[in-house]
């Protein structure tokens, strides 16, 4: 165990964890956009900053990168962790105007739009924190989405926007994204997403529709289960 | 005279070169620019395949980084120097003059393919700022009356308007 | 010890070693990237042909690497009198074998020429550029050329190699880099010696040591010339270090737009190799490296260490958190030594002239020599090797001759993108890592830009964020969206849309993205725009109120104009003009409509009589 002291509170923390986890786990909020509990950590957001002293020095550090260590003194709302998440918040505001999810979060956060800065009109609701594409590289496991171009032109989809072999439909990525910002569409028959028509599965006892039939083939190939045993949904098994 | 190769058999020439190796993409990437002036979209699906690496991984690093382009490049590849002591030697007016009598911006090709506008961030030949290297030959202390003879002899030799 | 013998490596090395003599008749011919732009190889070809011709195919020529004084090129250093002659065309060869190789005699039209004494100078060590300089590291480029290992070995190359694996434990290596006080030449400053000993003592194999090549500050080109031209020099400082932190493998991340850098290397790795200097059992010992070379591909950010492991590991060139250094989890997650070009090649000097020597050389925080690369609106533009404390005066007018057009001096840029620009104010400062921040700028690699009153400090600060805009990775927010926006209102400023309270906001940004983004390139994007806000707010000020430019460059808030006393009506101006701005009768006097001028210049440049001016 390990002892620190966050925001004036004195805190234990298993060795193993990240700042992040510790300050929660003290009943200390902090917002996150970037973290996703199902994929490994990219501090990409920046919005879990915290302050840090060790010994002389203070730093800046994403809490979710940060592992705990003894006798660290964090401070959770220092002027400059309050600047920083104010200009991340503000800068993705006019990024994704059109994002209720960041809206209400900034409202939360007692933070504005930045007038000065133009809007984006082409970014659509994607603040790029990458969860689809950990998703689908690292639990999925085909890695049909990546992150393309860089800097501001960065983007995130699939080779030459066009639909994918690799993908199966699965529709992870809009399961951990953030924003809503992935289009999945079903009409029963089908799922469209990223592009590609997915025939779906319909159940072999109830009849509903459940997953795509690419996504059980693949399951099918990965697992050595049958295709009659997978096709039949998780309410039925 | 040899077959000419095709696109795809090449590729896996280049891969094996690399020993097939997955940390060896960029230096795959490399030498499909140099060999196709370009990256056919065929070559990196060939890739991808022949060194068993996901297709977005192999695009990834096709579009990340600037030595690479998706597009066929010209010809003449114009690469104006924007480097800090070029620019200070006045090389933003050199490209506003290719700009506008090539009609493209950087990263574009004309449509006749004769010429690539790029810029690139420092050759180190500071001295002869400000630089324009054309292909593989340096132009230093360009002007723009340096600018119009060069892009008029270019064209003559090409035979082109 | 390794295995060895006190005498063995050093026996097969002395087998190796060549020994010119002093009276040796040789001449050194500069051909680096920026004298082959110059032509000089066919200056060299005209040479080698014409001392055929006169009998004197014995006179050795070496295409060496870059020589310094890159101003003067093509230039040529004539031994054993060493004679330096410059701006050396294929015409004055013949002139050249004849009378001075054979027969000892100066041609006075090629020496320099002082600019105001007009003295001319025979001597390489008494031109101004090169008096002041301390050229331990640099200076071994005239003597080799890098095609050839004998050349090196004749200068004592490989000695210190020698003397580490015969007569030295790794930690004693590492215990004379720290005496030594060697700091990282590529920008950041830190110890060697430490991150050598971190990486000694971490846990994980196997261990990689890799030399950062990438140099991408843009005005930069220290390390393409060491790389070019003394190619040896960086692979034996890459054997000692990886002989002390145990390490077997190495790279060189070389940028993608130095060919003949990665040429020189790729010749050089192969020459070392076939001496049993590189490979397996090295001199003989039981220690055995190999290194390979990783070629960038354009992009900035991979300078940077985590970015530069994800490149050489086949990945798009994004850093990580570095919150777990890479003397512990570096290149594929295994211990790690990244050290600048320049850093390794001041290695063998440290081992073969002691520890003492270098630290004897330098100021109380920073030691031995820097290379930095004198350009811009400077008279001698070229790569000049300092001892550190050397003042930012004595560079710029001792070694540099001061400002081109006899122009007012404005401001000096250091540091790259990641520093800031130095006023006139504090030309008396030393050049030293800790002194360079303290005034809101940095050491960098070592690019240093002179700036006169014809640059505008808004532009550049413009410049630069562009410039970073590009480079950005795009991974995290403050430094893809942040330094995007900072550059957008930079834009607005120089095209005069700038609004009150723009200075502020720029303040308040600049804190946050350097407090909140993930690497070093978002971490000190803000240093440019802050110095020059520091030094030059009234400029700033003047673009954001008054919506003028005082140094005539942002062409939003100036315009051009013609000088009725000297416009001569020759009508050159008006060929040029691609908007058809520019009208008058031939002989009588021109005008320039200014709702059609885009202010590109190229009127200025071809007017013969300087009619026109900028208001």
């Amino acid at each position: 165990m390990v002892n620190m002291i966050i925001d004036g509170k004195n805190v234990t923390a298993r060795k193993d964890t990240m700042l992040l986890e510790a300050i929660r786990g003290a009943g200390i909020s902090v917002p996150t956009l970037c973290a996703h509990e199902s994929v490994s950590r990219s501090g990409a957001c920046r919005l879990c900053v915290v302050e840090i002293k060790k010994g002389n020095r203070t730093r800046i550090v994403t809490s979710c990168l940060y592992g705990v260590e003894e006798g660290l003194i964090v401070n959770t709302k220092s002027e400059r962790v309050v600047n920083v998440r104010r200009l991340v918040m503000e800068l993705l505001l006019a990024r994704c105007p059109e994002s209720d999810v960041l809206q209400k979060m900034a409202e939360d956060m007692g933070i504005e739009a930045q007038t000065r800065y133009a809007v984006d009109t082409d970014k659509g609701k994607c603040i790029l924190c990458r969860s689809c594409v950990r998703v689908c590289e690292e639990v999925v496991g085909v890695s049909a989405i990546g992150l393309f171009s860089r800097g501001s032109y960065k983007e995130v989809g699939t080779p030459y926007h066009e639909p994918s072999d690799a993908c199966i439909g699965c529709g992870a990525c809009v399961y951990v994204c953030p924003t809503g910002h992935i289009e999945m569409t079903s009409t029963g028959e089908t799922r469209k997403i990223w592009g590609r028509t997915f025939k779906m599965q319909a159940c072999t006892k109830c009849g509903k529709y459940f997953a795509p039939v690419d996504q059980l083939k693949f399951i099918s190939k990965k697992t050595g289960t049958s295709m009659d045993e997978l096709a039949v949904c998780t309410e039925c098994r | 005279m040899t077959k000419p190769i095709s696109i795809a058999a090449k590729t896996r020439q280049i891969v094996k070169k690399h020993g097939n190796a997955k940390s060896a993409v960029i230096a795959v990437l490399q030498d499909l620019q140099e060999a196709f002036n370009y990256l056919p979209k065929e070559a990196l699906k060939t890739a991808a395949k022949a060194m068993d690496v996901p297709m977005s991984r192999i695009y990834e690093a096709a579009t990340f980084y600037t030595a690479f382009s998706l597009e066929p490049r010209g010809k003449h590849v114009v690469k104006i120097c924007k480097g800090t002591a070029c620019h200070v030697r006045g090389a933003a007016i050199l490209q506003d003059r290719f700009e506008t009598t090539l009609g493209i911006k950087p990263g574009g090709t004309t449509k006749d393919g004769l010429f690539s506008l790029e810029t690139v961030n420092c050759v180190g030949a500071c001295a002869l700022g400000p630089v324009v290297v054309i292909n593989t030959e340096y132009h230093g202390q360009v002007t723009i009356s340096k600018v119009d003879k060069i892009i008029k002899k270019i064209n003559k030799e090409e035979g082109a308007q | 010890m390794s295995g060895n013998t006190d005498k063995q490596s050093h026996a097969i090395l002395d087998n190796l070693t060549l020994y010119y003599g002093p009276k040796r008749k040789f001449v050194a011919i500069c051909a680096g990237t920026g004298c082959r732009a110059y032509g000089s190889l066919k200056v060299k070809d005209a040479l080698e042909a014409e001392l055929k011709k006169q009998n004197m195919a014995d006179v050795d020529v070496l295409a060496t690497g870059c020589l310094g004084f890159c101003e003067k090129g093509p230039m040529m250093i004539i031994h054993p009198d060493k004679y330096f002659y410059q701006s050396v065309k294929e015409s004055d060869i013949p002139e050249i074998v004849e009378k001075t190789i054979g027969k000892g005699e100066i041609i006075s039209r090629l020496l320099y020429r002082h600019p105001e004494t007009q003295k001319t100078l025979f001597r390489e060590e008494d031109l101004p550029f090169y008096k002041k300089q301390l050229r331990a590291v640099f200076g071994k480029n005239g003597m080799i050329d890098p095609s050839r290992i004998e050349d090196y070995f004749a200068i004592d190359g490989y000695q210190a190699l020698a003397k580490v694996l015969a007569e030295m434990t790794p930690e004693q290596v590492i215990s004379e880099v720290k005496k030594a006080g060697l700091r990282g030449r590529g920008g950041g400053g830190f110890p060697a010696a430490v991150k050598w000993e971190g990486v000694r003592n971490a846990a994980g194999e196997p261990k990689y040591v890799i030399a950062n090549g990438d140099e991408g500050d843009p005005g930069a080109y220290m390390d393409r010339s060491l790389m070019e031209g003394n190619p040896h020099s960086v692979i034996e400082g890459m054997i000692i270090g990886a002989y002390a932190v145990g390490s077997n493998h190495g790279y060189i991340y070389v940028r993608n737009e130095y060919p003949l850098a990665v040429e020189n290397l790729s010749k050089a790795i192969e020459a070392a190799k076939a001496n049993g200097l590189l490979g397996k059992n090295i001199l003989g010992t039981d220690f055995s490296f190999d290194i390979q070379i990783n070629k960038g591909a354009g992009a900035f950010v991979c300078g940077e260490s985590s970015a530069l492991f994800a490149s050489i590991e086949g990945r798009a060139g994004e850093p990580r958190a570095k919150y777990v250094h890479a003397v512990d989890k570096g290149l594929y997650d295994k211990p790690t030594v990244l050290n600048n070009v320049e850093t390794w090649a001041n290695v063998p000097l440290i081992i073969n002239k002691g520890a003492d020597w270098f630290a004897s050389i330098g100021t109380e925080g920073s030691k031995g020599t820097k290379i930095f690369s004198l350009v811009g609106k400077i008279n001698n533009t070229g790569l000049v090797e300092v001892p550190m404390g050397t003042t930012l005066y004595e560079i710029i007018y001792d070694m540099g001759g001061g400002i081109t057009g006899g122009r007012k001096f404005k401001a000096v840029q250091t540091g790259g993108p990641s520093g800031g620009c130095i006023p006139e104010s504090l030309l008396d400062l030393p050049v030293d890592f800790d002194r360079l921040y303290e005034v809101g700028s940095m050491m960098g690699s070592g690019g240093m830009i002179v700036m006169d009153d014809t640059s505008c400090m808004v532009d550049v600060a413009r410049y630069f964020l562009e410039f970073l805009k590009e480079e950005s990775c795009g991974k995290c927010v403050p430094c893809r969206e942040g330094v995007r926006r900072m550059s957008e209102i930079l834009e607005d400023i120089c095209a005069g849309r700038g609004r009150e309270g723009d200075i502020d906001l720029l303040e308040t940004m600049s804190a946050a993205i350097a407090d909140g983004s993930l690497c070093a390139l978002g971490g000190s994007a803000p240093n440019p725009v802050l110095s020059t806000i520091r030094y030059f707010r009234e400029e700033y000020e003047a673009h954001i109120r008054d919506h003028r430019c005082p140094a005539g460059v942002c062409k939003a808030l100036i315009s051009y104009n013609i000088d009725a006393e000297k416009c001569t009506g020759c009508g050159v101006c008006v060929k040029v003009c691609a908007t058809k701005a520019i009208t008058g009768e031939l002989k009588k006097v021109h005008t320039i409509d200014n709702e059609k001028c885009t202010r590109c210049g190229a009127c200025i440049q071809s007017c013969k009589f300087d009619a026109i001016y900028v208001k």
